[in-house]
């Protein structure tokens, strides 16, 4: 009677947890599609839209990659060194070098240029400036960043074209013309110009990128710099640049991924012909740039010429990608640091 | 920081301190002074030179006609007519791109808020970062070659709109993010105390708390897209006629910027191009000025996103 009984209770025990296993397996499942309420498909919606992000970026290089496979497959790693750029049919031979180069040259001069005075106006306005100039002068900077680029390019073409060549390039090309970067007349219409417009272009977001990182420099750094009677700007050089040091330095990468990317005002005052002759040698002669030849030649492009114009922007797009990335964590450490998670 | 300022210019500590010291603070200042003045030139030529010559290119028939070419006495072949083709093109664009961004950016703006503190949302905000910061031109050649081509949708208003959305979205999102954040816990704890779900609290209660944030955001990236003309250049082709569908090809002001300039031989284009160029750069700064005077003081994070 006993053994029986004990059997018995051995097998539910055995069968017992599976089937409660089971139950529970159709009960989530059943609680999930009765529970599956109108906010789990907010947050499903909310989330897929969010990724939409993620979409595109994968699309773009995916897009990228594909146009550019013929010219790729065509010459290889030498469309990346070449410097030809020919399209007419059946001599057709296309090059990047050039247009990669015009373009690291002027949002080099560019960032040169603007990280000094983005500096200035980001320490002036954050750390200087009488309190009721404050407001209103980060204002008029951040305007800066409200003129289309186009019509930086029109000013530039028509305006400070003749600035760079009467102040800056007859000069240089007059007494330091036997540098290699300054040869050439001075015609206003070239890389020099271009970079300089660049340069302003990027005084927006640099300046006020590098005044958030020093306004969030905590206020203890100045006080104890202070505290040793060390003046406005030593506090500036001992308390706030060292301190926010790192996410300065990103805001000047996130303004090279802006001048790297930058396409209509160069177009318009750079002034070159694609060709191996635009190789950047000097700063006084007409260049290209990757995003300035997608520009002007997309619209007529076919076949292999099409395929070389993707070629080139995905070059543009892997540089956005990687500037951006590293800009991006640069700041962002200044910001998590200040929070008071880190250190 | 501000007493400390102060303390330090009245006190004793000052007279104490080394002349070269204090000069060397004296440069810095007017380093920095110097630094925000030159920036200030280049705003002010340009806004000088737009306004000096677009005016002189201002007629009705600039503003409401269509574009024209005409020979001039001595022979030559000069531009005339306007540009409200392109003044209408521009308003279509921005149009279409607010229906298209404004509804997707503020719904991944709210999944960012209220369900991006995890390893996946803050790689989503990243990207968003990235994205937004991205060649305009990549963007073009994308919903080019997906649109126009892939599609066959054709060059058209559309494809334009989509490419400034693409352009848009990221802005968007980042700045409804930031409005959001803004609203205090309490009022979404006391919309969930009434026992409504989360999504009608987030939509009716913390959106609508969050409203005017959200609508800056929104006003300047339409602001902003507005001048955009890169990605135009490849999407949108021209268009001598006023707007006839969105499958058909327009014009906008932008571009229409950029092809004047690169016609400059041609006599009445530099004029034009100022004219065109005044008319961009008042819808965008009335636009921008608008929006910051309304909100001034207000909305910084906001702010600091576009």
């Amino acid at each position: 009677m006993g053994i029986p009984r004990f059997s018995i209770l051995a097998t539910t025990e055995e069968a017992a947890p599976a089937k409660r296993a089971e139950d529970k397996v159709s009960d989530t499942f059943f609680q999930k599609l009765k529970g599956f309420s109108s906010d789990d498909l907010f947050e499903f919606l909310a989330t897929s839209i969010g990724s939409l992000v993620l979409v595109i970026l994968i699309v773009t290089s995916v897009v990228l990659t594909r146009g550019s496979l013929a010219v790729f497959g065509k010459f290889g790693f030498g469309f990346l060194t070449g410097t030809d750029w020919n399209t007419s049919l059946g001599s057709e031979s296309y090059g990047a070098l050039p247009y990669i180069l015009g373009t690291l040259v002027t949002a080099g001069i560019a960032i040169s240029v603007g990280i000094l005075i983005s500096l200035g106006i980001a320490i002036f306005l954050s750390e200087m400036a009488p309190s009721f100039l404050r407001s209103p002068l980060s204002q008029v900077i951040e305007l800066l960043a409200a003129v289309p680029s186009v019509i930086y390019g029109f000013w530039g073409l028509f305006v400070f074209r003749f600035w760079v060549r009467d102040y800056l390039e007859t000069p240089l090309s007059t007494y330091l013309g036997w540098i290699p970067a300054f040869h050439g007349t001075a015609t206003g219409y070239d890389i020099l110009t271009a970079g300089l417009v660049l340069s302003i272009m990027i005084i927006p977001t640099v300046s006020s990128v590098s005044k958030e990182t020093m306004m969030a420099v905590p206020s203890s750094q100045r006080e104890a710099a202070y505290s040793i009677g060390a003046t406005r700007w030593e506090v500036v050089k001992l308390g706030v640049l060292r301190y926010g040091r790192s996410g300065i330095f990103g805001a000047a990468i996130l303004g090279l991924g802006r001048a790297v990317g930058e396409t209509m005002a160069v177009t318009m005052v750079i002034g070159g012909t694609p060709g191996p002759y635009v190789l950047p040698t000097s700063l006084l002669k007409g260049g290209v740039t990757l995003s300035s030849l997608i520009a002007t030649e997309f619209g007529d492009a076919t076949g292999l010429h099409l395929s070389a114009l993707f070629g080139l922007g995905i070059v543009l797009f892997l540089f956005a990608l990687v500037i951006n990335i590293f800009a991006r964590l640069m700041v962002w450490r200044v910001f998590k640091v200040t929070g008071g998670i880190v250190e | 920081m501000e007493s400390l300022q102060g303390n330090w210019r009245n006190s004793r500590v000052r007279t104490s301190t080394p002349s070269w010291r204090r000069f060397k603070d004296r440069i810095a200042f007017s380093l920095g002074f110097l630094c925000v003045t030159l920036a200030m030139i280049p705003l002010a030529s340009i806004l000088f030179e737009v306004v000096r010559n677009g005016a002189t290119a201002l007629s009705v028939q600039f503003l409401t006609g269509t574009p024209a070419l005409v020979t001039l006495p001595t022979g030559n072949a000069a531009l005339a007519g306007g540009i409200a083709v392109s003044i209408e093109g521009t308003l279509v664009l921005m149009g279409l791109t607010a229906v298209i961004a404004v509804p997707i950016g503020l719904l991944a703006g709210v999944y960012l808020a209220e369900f991006g503190d995890n390893r996946f949302g803050r790689s989503i905000r990243f990207l968003n970062d990235v994205l937004s910061e991205f060649p305009s031109i990549v963007i073009g050649i994308l919903v080019y070659s997906i649109l126009v081509v892939g599609l066959r949708v054709g060059f058209s208003a559309f494809a334009g709109g989509v490419a400034l959305s693409i352009i848009m979205l990221p802005i968007v999102t980042r700045t409804t993010e930031e409005s959001i954040k803004l609203v205090p816990r309490s009022v979404r704890d006391a919309a969930m105390a009434l026992g409504i779900r989360k999504w009608r609290a987030t939509i009716s209660v913390v959106l609508s708390t969050a409203r005017s944030g959200v609508v800056t955001g929104a006003l300047l990236s339409i602001a902003r897209i507005s001048g955009e003309s890169a990605p135009l250049l490849l999407t949108i082709g021209t268009s001598s006629y006023f707007f006839s569908g969105l499958n058909q090809q327009v014009d906008a002001l932008p571009v229409r910027i950029f092809l004047l300039s690169s016609e400059n031989y041609v006599s009445g284009a530099q004029q034009q191009g100022w004219g065109a160029a005044l008319i961009l750069i008042v819808l965008v700064l009335c636009l921008n000025l608008a929006v910051r005077i309304a909100t001034r003081g207000k909305y910084g994070a906001v702010r600091s996103r576009i």
